[in-house]
């Protein structure tokens, strides 16, 4: 899950880091007010989950609180990246003397968290690293001793000659680790880490992603989430315990297990057609699971035909018909509908079906050919 | 042989009462793995199905029934506990079932059991089987076969989905390893492929990787190295739309965007053959055997 730059701000500034004044608002007026409180001078800056915001227009420098207003009536309700702007955050313009990054990152190759800075900072970090490498350098932290001071110090003189500075950052790096812990992070990033001219550093824009895992047991991270920020069928499939990804072909896919979900993907692609969505309606098989996967699917006017491909394991063949067999007495499909079953229970999957007309198949490859053949 | 587990695994199954572990627990002792115990934390004493003992704590079972292995079904939110617990027991193969454990957790558990000597498979994984011999986990042990072929996956169905294609040709496996989808996991293809080519019993080698991570190319990389039997791989996600998981930093750690097409060039330049689709594994194999 992905916090707003208000919302890791927030988190930042309550872990102790230095983050410059800020606040969010909804309303062109609610913009206006909050750019009086800030002397006239101040950023608008769209709240949405996507990058190159600023690209798009997202991003706009106001000299005047009347003109802030009118950068959040033109902010407010733009669409970027297809997702419509709700809230903007207005902040004080502030005086740059420098930009840095300074990031973590749950790595896989070392399995540990990797801290990453750069005195290049205030432009896409993937961009110093593939042209300036040397500009970057990593820290993979033993996570049962957490950062420890003179490695937090090191890193700090690689950003900044200045021992105040240095120290600064170097504190603010520690207070960083300690939050990716206590919020349960998979990324946190401070891009740029500025110092301002009467030398203070300062975090002035964050990212933080929070590992989806982590949510049950942080019911107050859970709590940010911005459901209007979401595409609403991936919503829908999440509360449902699916896992939904839209995508732009015909052929409407229900899987279970992401791996097989993203093969089934792939053949439908190999014979010549192309995947309505990546759905995976997880291990254990409840048959609501496959009403509410295929009431998502068939939401979809793009979708020509239906292709279910299931291998039971935990997943049981005589849950997922039943579910087919509920979900089609709920609302009748209005696009065939082609099924590939075996598995754990798959006799009695398909007699299930065979008594409310529909027929299974038992080869994957065969199924695939024919749902691509009728989308 | 086989890999990791055979006729002389002795497992301890924690969760072993609740939905799933006792699910489970039935399917691996129709199959004829020798489950010596089962923990639940307050229902010591009992017996499960008139035949395993169950225990408070893991270590109790393995001080009464020499427990080898152990595989985890509890919930995720005590489920990196249970790894711990087991590590701590003298375990020396920990299997965990488990999806859904925080990242950061794993990244604590890891060093833990690797300090005590035990190997962990998964979290998020479907386990083991070597068929005929034992299952760990929950892969259907009635799809597969014993023989000479190894697989280790990254996936639970798609694994099955191969199995399933094997058999179906007569080509019997000597054991089948899904290590899991997670970022962080306990046996990688490294440790897997390395285990496979020094099993008399395994004569090729299938590998079932998916888009993310560099573990694929580091696997190609130790195979052009180090691995003589033939390799047959496949990896899913081909057509999956970019960026939709990984953030940012991953991939500059990583020096690569994980992506399907830049891991079956890291196959092909290993010499693996590679698998357009799932039903393409019958007839590589048969051409490298």
């Amino acid at each position: 899950m992905n916090l707003h730059e208000y919302q890791a701000r927030d988190i930042l500034r309550r872990h102790g880091i230095p983050v410059p004044p800020g606040e969010v608002a909804s309303t062109p007026a609610e913009a206006r007010a909050l750019a009086e409180r800030f002397g006239g001078k101040v950023v608008v800056k769209a709240q949405v989950h996507a990058g190159g915001r600023g690209k798009a227009g997202g991003v706009k420098l106001a000299k005047t609180a009347a003109e802030a207003e009118a950068h959040a009536k033109a902010i407010i309700g733009m669409k970027i990246k297809g997702l419509t702007v709700q809230k903007v955050l207005i902040a004080p313009t502030a005086e740059i003397a420098s930009e840095s990054y300074v990031g973590i990152i749950v790595d896989r190759a070392s399995q540990r968290p990797v801290l990453m800075v750069s005195p290049a900072g205030g432009i896409d970090i993937e961009e110093v690293a593939a042209k300036t490498p040397e500009k970057i350098q990593r820290l993979p932290v033993d996570p049962r001793y957490g950062l420890l001071p003179h490695q937090a110090m090191s890193l700090g003189f690689f950003l900044y000659k200045d021992v105040k500075q240095a120290r600064a950052a170097a504190d603010i790096m520690q207070k960083l680790y300690a939050t990716m812990y206590d919020v349960g992070a998979s990324l946190v990033e401070i891009n740029p880490l500025v110092t301002t001219p009467d030398g203070t550093v300062q975090a002035l824009d964050a990212k933080l992603s929070v590992d989806d895992n982590e949510l049950e047991r942080r019911t107050d991270i859970a709590a940010l989430r911005d459901l209007s920020a979401e595409a609403p069928e991936e919503v829908a499939a999440r509360e449902a315990g699916l896992t939904f990804i839209k995508l732009d072909g015909f052929v409407g896919c229900c899987v279970n297990g992401a791996g097989l979900a993203m093969a089934t993907m792939d053949l439908v692609k190999y014979y010549g057609g192309d995947p309505a969505n990546f759905l995976d309606i997880g291990g254990s098989s409840n048959p609501q699971k496959v009403v509410a996967a295929l009431r998502i699917i068939t939401g979809d006017p793009n979708v020509k035909s239906i292709l279910f491909n299931i291998f039971g394991g935990i997943t049981r063949g005589d849950d997922v018909a039943n579910g087919i067999v509920q979900a089609t007495k709920e609302f009748p499909l209005k696009v065939p509908i082609v099924i590939r079953l075996t598995g754990t229970n798959e006799r009695e999957g398909i007699e299930i079906l065979k008594q409310a007309g529909f027929s299974a198949l038992g080869d994957m490859d065969e199924a695939v050919k024919k749902a691509v053949e009728l989308s | 042989m086989s890999i990791f587990i055979d006729q002389n695994t002795r497992l301890v199954i924690q969760g072993i009462t609740g939905r799933d572990g006792s699910f489970h627990a039935k399917q691996m002792l129709a199959y004829g793995t020798k489950v010596v115990a089962g923990v639940t934390p307050g229902k010591g004493g009992q017996q499960f199905e008139n035949t395993v003992p169950v225990f408070n704590t893991v270590a109790e079972a393995v001080r009464a029934t020499e427990a080898n292995t152990a595989v985890i079904y509890v919930p995720a939110s005590v489920a990196a506990s249970a790894i711990f617990e087991a590590a701590d027991a003298g375990i020396a193969l920990i299997v965990c079932i488990t999806e859904g454990i925080p990242v950061l957790d794993m990244t604590k558990v890891l060093p833990y059991v690797r300090e005590r000597g035990a190997r962990l498979v998964g979290p998020n994984c479907p386990g083991l089987i070597s068929p005929g011999k034992s299952k760990v986990g929950i892969i259907p042990g009635n799809i597969c076969q014993a023989g000479r072929i190894g697989i280790v996956s990254r996936s639970g169905t798609l694994t099955y989905e191969i199995i399933h294609q094997l058999t179906t040709h007569g080509l019997g496996q000597s054991t089948c390893v899904g290590i899991g989808g997670d970022p962080i996991i306990g046996t990688n293809f490294i440790h897997c492929l390395a285990a496979f080519e020094a099993d008399e019993e395994t004569d090729a080698i299938v590998m079932v990787g998916e888009i993310g991570g560099t573990d694929e190319q580091e696997a190609a990389k130790f195979v052009t190295e180090n691995v003589k039997k033939p390799v047959v791989g496949f990896i899913a996600g081909q057509t999956a739309p970019p960026g939709r998981r990984m953030g940012h930093a991953g991939a500059i750690i990583s020096g690569s965007s994980g992506t399907a097409a830049e891991k079956m060039a890291a196959f092909e330049q290993a010499g693996i053959a590679v698998m357009k689709r799932p039903a393409d594994v019958v007839p590589l194999l048969k051409e490298k055997l």
